[in-house]
């Protein structure tokens, strides 16, 4: 995706192709000669482990749609059945809800890569942003994603998530019905959820083919955040790249296996094998574990309007960091201060769960 | 052909300007159907007719929850201990000021009828729970007094009333 290719296939079947549609040249710039800083270290696979991690859920998903049926009487029971009865069916289903945590856990260490080496800045700010948008529809769908089982969590996650809309001053309500398509969550929103839960997924695979056409037009930034000057900086992406890429995928599938394996649902909430009650709500309502510090600053802030705001706010800042952050220096290695920050930011997030989790004082 | 460019609007911008505003008026008609699809239909609207409530077996001090428009009503006989409750509090120190009566009807001020949704993020909140014998949401720790009024929490307004009318004095029309 670097202008034009120099690659000729030397089978005249595949000349005659490439004069037609230059697909091979394309991949081949893209992926075997194109070239790539030769210090990248092991926090720049993750690109890799990502597409690798898409491509899983959009299989599996694909075949659990098979099974399932978007009906709020009888969702619930689909996916128990999914588990007890379909062959390999439990195999599907804890790749498939194991695999959107593995997902934003992967997806999470390559936000802080950028963020600690810097690579949202010039030249690199519509990759970045592209990026954002990719966390944002992944957000979307992991959460609807969540509805779908129809349980008690994904009853009062969904519940809860889509009252957020109605502090919008004037037109909240409205909006909520909407989105509801009823007068509380109900079959039409079930309904909904599962269409757009597949759809989403090949809305985001498609931005994540701008996404790597930009980072092939900037060009991967590195460790050490200085552009590389001279061909000896760079090796060709094939074999180097792909290989360690492929040797980070398979370290990052014996991690998801022990989970599939052996604790597939350690990440989930036992209330979610309860089905969905309008009549009662669990003691404590928590999103799954990746939507945990942005749900902390909602509980943090006693204004619902305002902790939306904020909510949402601590999201979309990160789409103007390039410009918010106007130090010339890009890797956080010869940024002192910035390392120490970097180390403060992480620390707070992976701790702000225990602060959603924890329920609130009782009022006395 | 010539091309001149001039200062003047011509015939043709107007066309320009006329074709493009008929094309947006028909790519918002197209939309429209696209959006409004969303919408409650027609079974929900239908499933969402009033209903009727037998107000009998319902104990002085006791709550009821019924099911409306898949929204909880809860439907307390209050105690008289409860209304003074709810009517002794100044008005003004409220966070959503209402008074108990204008939350009541009249000659009926032992019967509150709320919709059991707390106003902050749409959990259901506990009748006879909390600090002022009312309403205690689990979730987030909202507090509600005996007439529903928000009085404690990150909840903005009062439980909302249903529209409701009393069809005789042991009955209840909500919808």
């Amino acid at each position: 995706m670097s202008g034009p290719s120099t690659y000729q296939p030397s089978h005249p079947a595949l000349q005659w192709f490439e004069k037609r549609l230059p697909l091979i040249g394309l991949i081949h710039s893209s992926f075997v000669a194109y070239p790539t800083p030769r210090n990248l270290n092991y926090w720049w696979t993750f690109g890799g482990i990502l597409s690798m991690m898409l491509g899983v859920q959009i299989v599996t998903g694909v075949i659990l749609a098979m099974h399932y049926t978007p009906h709020v009487d009888m969702a619930f029971n689909s996916v128990e059945s999914i588990v007890r009865d379909v062959n390999y069916g439990w195999l599907l289903r804890y790749l498939h809800s194991n695999g959107a945590s593995m997902f934003f856990i992967a997806v999470y260490i390559h936000m802080f890569r950028g963020l600690y080496y810097g690579s949202y800045k010039a030249p690199r700010e519509v990759l970045w942003i592209l990026g954002v948008i990719i966390y944002l529809l992944m957000m979307a769908t992991g959460f609807m994603g969540y509805v779908l089982p129809w349980g008690q969590m994904s009853f009062w996650g969904a519940t809860v998530i889509t009252n957020l809309f109605s502090a919008i001053p004037y037109v909240g309500e409205s909006i909520v019905t909407l989105l509801w398509g009823g007068y509380s969550v109900g079959n039409p929103t079930l309904n909904r959820f599962f269409s757009l839960h597949y759809l989403l997924p090949f809305v985001i695979a498609g931005v994540v083919v701008l996404h790597v056409w930009a980072l092939h037009v900037a060009g991967q930034n590195n460790p050490a955040g200085v552009e590389p000057k001279t061909e000896k900086d760079m090796v060709p992406f094939t074999p180097y790249a792909t290989i360690k890429d492929g040797f980070g995928m398979v370290c990052f599938m014996i991690f998801y296996a022990w989970f599939v394996f052996y604790i597939p649902n350690y990440l989930g909430d036992p209330d979610n094998y309860i089905q969905a009650n309008p009549g009662v709500t669990p003691a404590h309502i928590v999103p799954e574990w990746y939507y945990l510090p942005f749900y902390a600053i909602l509980r943090s802030i006693p204004s619902k309007l305002g902790g939306v705001i904020a909510m949402f706010s601590a999201i979309i800042v990160l789409a103007f960091l390039p410009w918010l952050d106007s130090a010339k220096t890009r890797s956080s290695k010869y940024r002192p201060l910035a390392k120490q920050f970097f180390w403060i930011f992480v620390v707070g997030s992976a701790a702000s769960p225990r602060r959603a989790s924890t329920s609130l004082p009782a009022a006395s | 052909m010539t091309t001149t460019s001039s200062a003047q609007h011509t015939r043709r911008d107007f066309l320009y300007v006329a074709t493009g505003a008929v094309a947006a008026v028909g790519a918002a008609a197209v939309v429209w159907p696209l959006i409004s699809q969303m919408n409650p239909d027609a079974s929900t609207i239908a499933a969402g007719a009033p209903i009727e409530v037998d107000l009998t077996p319902v104990a002085e001090g006791q709550d009821i929850k019924v099911f409306w428009r898949g929204k909880p009503i809860y439907i307390s006989h209050r105690t008289k201990k409860q209304i003074d409750d709810a009517r002794a509090v100044p008005v003004a120190s409220l966070p959503d000021p209402e008074t108990d009566q204008a939350r009541v009807k009249e000659g009926h001020d032992q019967w509150l009828v709320v919709i059991g949704i707390c106003t902050h993020l749409g959990c259901i909140p506990i009748a006879h729970e909390g600090a002022y014998d009312g309403f205690f949401c689990p979730c987030h720790g909202s507090v509600y007094d005996t007439s529903g009024r928000i009085r404690q929490g990150p909840a903005p307004l009062n439980l909302p009333i249903p529209p409701y009318a009393f069809v005789s004095d042991s009955k209840l029309k909500i919808g």
